[in-house]
C-alpha cells in the first residue's frame, strides 16, 4: 500500500523535490522559513536550500509579486506563498496587468513560470478578510492558470505542475485540508493542469465541486445511495483551463447537474459551469441545473453563525433529494448530528487559524 | 537650474568618440520622434504615442554608460530608451503600425517596446508597475551571481506608488544591482507636481532613507547625465547595491500625441520656452561645434544618416504584413498542451 501523508506535508515534499531537481526554484514568503512554515508546508527547506532560495519577504505583497514576475522573465522558478489569499488582492496589479500578459503582450518572447500559493480560510472567526474564496477573480483573466486541488496525491501533482509550468498559476489552498491524510507515492509525479477527476462514479446525477467542497460533496453521494440515487462527483482539480469535457459527457450520461461552489454565488465558477452544460448539453437535462455556494454576502466572523454561511453535506443531500421528489430531512434525521461548533473541520483544530 | 557644466566640455581630447556618439544618439532620437510626430496625422499608427522630444539627454546618457548584457526596462515614454539602448528601429516602427514584424508582433504597440537581443526587456504603461519586475530582474542576476546592471527608467509620478518603495526597501535589502531613473518632466499627463507632492520632499532623501545612494541633476546637460550614470552603473556593478537619480527635464509636445499643446493652459508659454533654450540636442551640438569637436558638415551628414534610416523603417513598417487574425490567440500561454484534455 502506498504512504499516507497529509495534504501540507504534500505540498512541502513538492517544493522540496522540485527544488532539488532544478536550481532555478525559489519560494518565497512571509513566514516561509519560520518555525511554523506556513503551516508546516515549508518547514525545513531554508535548511537544505539555504537563505538565497527559501527567502521571509518584506509585507509588500505587489513589490514582491512584481519581482517574482522579473525574477520569472530571467527564467527563475519563483513560487510565492500567502497565508491568506485576502492579502494577494494587494498585488492584483502585478497579478493581471504583468504576469498575465507578458507572454501576450510581448508577442510570446518571454513567460512568467510563477506559482503563488494562496491559502483560503475558513471557521475559527477567520471573517470577512480572512476567509474569501477568490477562484473566479483570477479565472476570469486570461493569462492565468487556476488550480484548486482537493487530495493530498493532487496536491503534490499538482503543485509539481505547477512548478514546471511556464506560465503563472494560482495555487488555492483550503486550510481545512491541509490536515487530510491520502494516499501519496514517495517519487516525484505530475497531474496534468486542466483535468478533473471523478472521484466517485455514479448514474443518476453529476456533482461538480473543488477543494473542500469535495469532500462535502462525497460525503453527500455517500449518503445518497441510501435515497437510491447513484450520484456521479467530479472534482474539477482546475479551474482554468477547465475541464468542460468531462464535466459535459459526464452531464450527458446522468442528465442532472449540481454544483457545488464554495464561493460567492453571483458571477462563480458555478455560473460558468453551468453556462457551459446549458450551451453544450441542454438537450441532455431532465432538470434544471442547480447551484450550492455561499451567499452573497461577506463571511459573518461569529462562529456561532459559521453554520448558517459555509453549505455541506447536507445541503447538498436535501438539494438532490428535491430533484428527484424526495422528502428533505434534516442533519440529524439524516444521521447527520453536529458533533459541535461547525466552525472547525475536526475537533483536533484548535486554532488560532 | 545646475549650470556649472554647461559650458565645459568634459568629453575632449580621449573622449572625442564618446561626444560624438552621445550627439548621434540624441539627435537620432530627435529626429524620429519628430517623424512619428509628422506621420502621425496620417492616423495609420493607431496607437497611443507618448513622444519623448526634450528628454533625450537621459537614455542617451544613462544608456551610453551600459554593457550589451546590462537589462533596461521603461514605461510608457519609451522610445528613447529602447533606441538608447539599441532596440532596433524597424522592429519598433512596425510595432507602432500595429504589424506581425513589430517587436511585439503587433499585441503590444508603442507603449510595449522589447528587444531582447540587446536585453531591453520591455515597457509598461501603469505607472511605476514595472519597477518591482526591473528589480526582480536584478534580484535573479544577484541570484545568479552574475555582473550585470539593470537599469529602469520612470517619471517621477511614479515615485508616488507605492510599489516605488516598495522596490526601493526590497533593492536595498538584498544590496541589488539595480539604478533607478527617475525623469522629472514636471507632469503627470496634465498633472503639475504641486498638485501631487509636498514642495518639501525630496526623492533623492527618501532613497537615502531605504540606504541607497543617489543624486538629482539637470537631465537635459547630456554630460551630466552621463557622469552620474557612469557612478550609479559602477556602484551598482560592484555590488554595492541600488542607486537612485532624479533627472530634471521637460517634454516639449503634449503627453500623447504628436503635438504642441500650451493653448490647453496647463502650463505657460513662457515656462515651454525656458526649457527650450535648454534643449539638449541643441546645446550639445553647439558645445562641440564650439570647441571644434565636430563640424557642421558632420552635423548635416549625421542628420542625413539617420533621416534615411528612419525612412527605411518606416518604409518596412508600413509595407509589412498584419498578424494573420488566426493567430490571434496563439499567444495565451506559452506551451504545448493549449487544449487541457
Amino acid at each position: 500500500m502506498t504512504r499516507k501523508i497529509t495534504y501540507g506535508e504534500a505540498v512541502r515534499e513538492s517544493t522540496d523535490q522540485c527544488m532539488g531537481s532544478d536550481p532555478s526554484v525559489y519560494i518565497m514568503g512571509l513566514g516561509v522559513p519560520d518555525p511554523k512554515g506556513i503551516f508546516g508546508t515549508t518547514v525545513g527547506l531554508r535548511e537544505k536550500y539555504g537563505e538565497k532560495r527559501v527567502l521571509d519577504m518584506p509585507v509588500s505583497e505587489n513589490g514582491m509579486t512584481g519581482i517574482a514576475i522579473g525574477s520569472a522573465l530571467m527564467g527563475m522558478r519563483p513560487v510565492m506563498t500567502h497565508q491568506r489569499i485576502d492579502f494577494m488582492l494587494l498585488a492584483l496589479d502585478q497579478i493581471i496587468n504583468n504576469a498575465a500578459k507578458w507572454h501576450y503582450m510581448f508577442g510570446g518572447q518571454m513567460s512568467v513560470p510563477l506559482v503563488i500559493r494562496l491559502l483560503v480560510g475558513q471557521g475559527w472567526g477567520q471573517g470577512p478578510q480572512h476567509s474569501q474564496s477568490l477562484q473566479s477573480i483570477f479565472s476570469h483573466i486570461p493569462g492565468l492558470k487556476v488550480v484548486m486541488p482537493f487530495t493530498p496525491y493532487d496536491a503534490k501533482g499538482l503543485l509539481n505542475s505547477s512548478i514546471q509550468n511556464d506560465n503563472p498559476v494560482i495555487f488555492i489552498e483550503h486550510r481545512w485540508l491541509h490536515g487530510l491524510f491520502g494516499e501519496v507515492p514517495e517519487e516525484s509525479y505530475n497531474v496534468p493542469i486542466g483535468r478533473a477527476r471523478i472521484a466517485k462514479e455514479g448514474k443518476d446525477i453529476t456533482i461538480v465541486s473543488s477543494s473542500y467542497m469535495t469532500l462535502e460533496a462525497l460525503k453527500a453521494a455517500g449518503y445518497l445511495i441510501n435515497d437510491k440515487i447513484d450520484a456521479e462527483v467530479i472534482d474539477l482539480r482546475s479551474v482554468r483551463p477547465l475541464d468542460e469535457k468531462t464535466i459535459i459527457d459526464s452531464v450527458k450520461k446522468t442528465g442532472r447537474l449540481m454544483v457545488v461552489d464554495g464561493a460567492w454565488r453571483f458571477l462563480s465558477i458555478s455560473s460558468e459551469i453551468i453556462s457551459i452544460v446549458v450551451e453544450n448539453a441542454f438537450s441532455a437535462l431532465k432538470v434544471p441545473p442547480c447551484k450550492i455556494t455561499f451567499p452573497d454576502f461577506p463571511t459573518p466572523t461569529s462562529w456561532a453563525l459559521s453554520n448558517h454561511y459555509y453549505p455541506r453535506a447536507i445541503h447538498i443531500i436535501n438539494q438532490a433529494q428535491e430533484l428527484f421528489g424526495l422528502p428533505q430531512k434534516n442533519e440529524e434525521e439524516s444521521g447527520f448530528p453536529p458533533a459541535g461548533p461547525l466552525d472547525v473541520p475536526d475537533k483536533s483544530f484548535t486554532g488560532p487559524f | 537650474m545646475p549650470s556649472s557644466k554647461k559650458n565645459k566640455n568634459l568629453f575632449e581630447g580621449s573622449r572625442k568618440e564618446l561626444s560624438y556618439s552621445l550627439l548621434y544618439d540624441m539627435l537620432r532620437i530627435r529626429l524620429i520622434e519628430e517623424g512619428i510626430g509628422d506621420l502621425y496625422p496620417e492616423q495609420d499608427m493607431r496607437c497611443p504615442v507618448h513622444l519623448c522630444i526634450g528628454q533625450e539627454a537621459i537614455p542617451v546618457g544613462v544608456c551610453s554608460s551600459l554593457l550589451k548584457e546590462d537589462i533596461v526596462m521603461g514605461n510608457h515614454r519609451s522610445h528613447g530608451h529602447y533606441l538608447a539602448k539599441g532596440g532596433d528601429l524597424k522592429a519598433m516602427m512596425a510595432e507602432i503600425y500595429g504589424k506581425a514584424t513589430g517587436c511585439s508582433k503587433g499585441m503590444g504597440g508603442s507603449m510595449h517596446l522589447v528587444d531582447l537581443s540587446v536585453n531591453f526587456l520591455g515597457t509598461t504603461p501603469i505607472v511605476a508597475s514595472i519597477i518591482p519586475v526591473a528589480v526582480g530582474t536584478a534580484f535573479a542576476s544577484w541570484m545568479n551571481n552574475e555582473n550585470r546592471v539593470t537599469v529602469i527608467f520612470l517619471g517621477r509620478a511614479a515615485t508616488e506608488e507605492g510599489v516605488f518603495t516598495e522596490s526601493l526597501n526590497f533593492a536595498s535589502l538584498k544590496k541589488l544591482p539595480v539604478v533607478f531613473v527617475s525623469e522629472d518632466n514636471l507632469f503627470s499627463v496634465y498633472s503639475p507636481l504641486s498638485e501631487r507632492q509636498p514642495s518639501e520632499r525630496d526623492n533623492v532623501a527618501i532613497a537615502k532613507a531605504y540606504g541607497i545612494p543617489g543624486a538629482r541633476g539637470d537631465g537635459n546637460n547630456v554630460q551630466t547625465v552621463y557622469e552620474l550614470a557612469q557612478t550609479a552603473v559602477n556602484h551598482a556593478r560592484a555590488h554595492q547595491g541600488p542607486y537612485f537619480l532624479e533627472l530634471e527635464t521637460y517634454r516639449w509636445r503634449e503627453h500623447c500625441g504628436p503635438n504642441f499643446d500650451n493653448d490647453l493652459g496647463y502650463r505657460s508659454e513662457n515656462e515651454y520656452q525656458e526649457w527650450k533654450q535648454r534643449c539638449p540636442v541643441g546645446n550639445f551640438e553647439k558645445l562641440l561645434l564650439d570647441t571644434k569637436i565636430i563640424e557642421k558638415s558632420q552635423v548635416e551628414q549625421m542628420r542625413k544618416t539617420i533621416l534615411q534610416e528612419f525612412e527605411e523603417a518606416v518604409d518596412f513598417a508600413k509595407s509589412s504584413p498584419f498578424l494573420d487574425p488566426g493567430e490571434i490567440g496563439k499567444n495565451l500561454y506559452k506551451e504545448k498542451d493549449l487544449n487541457p484534455v
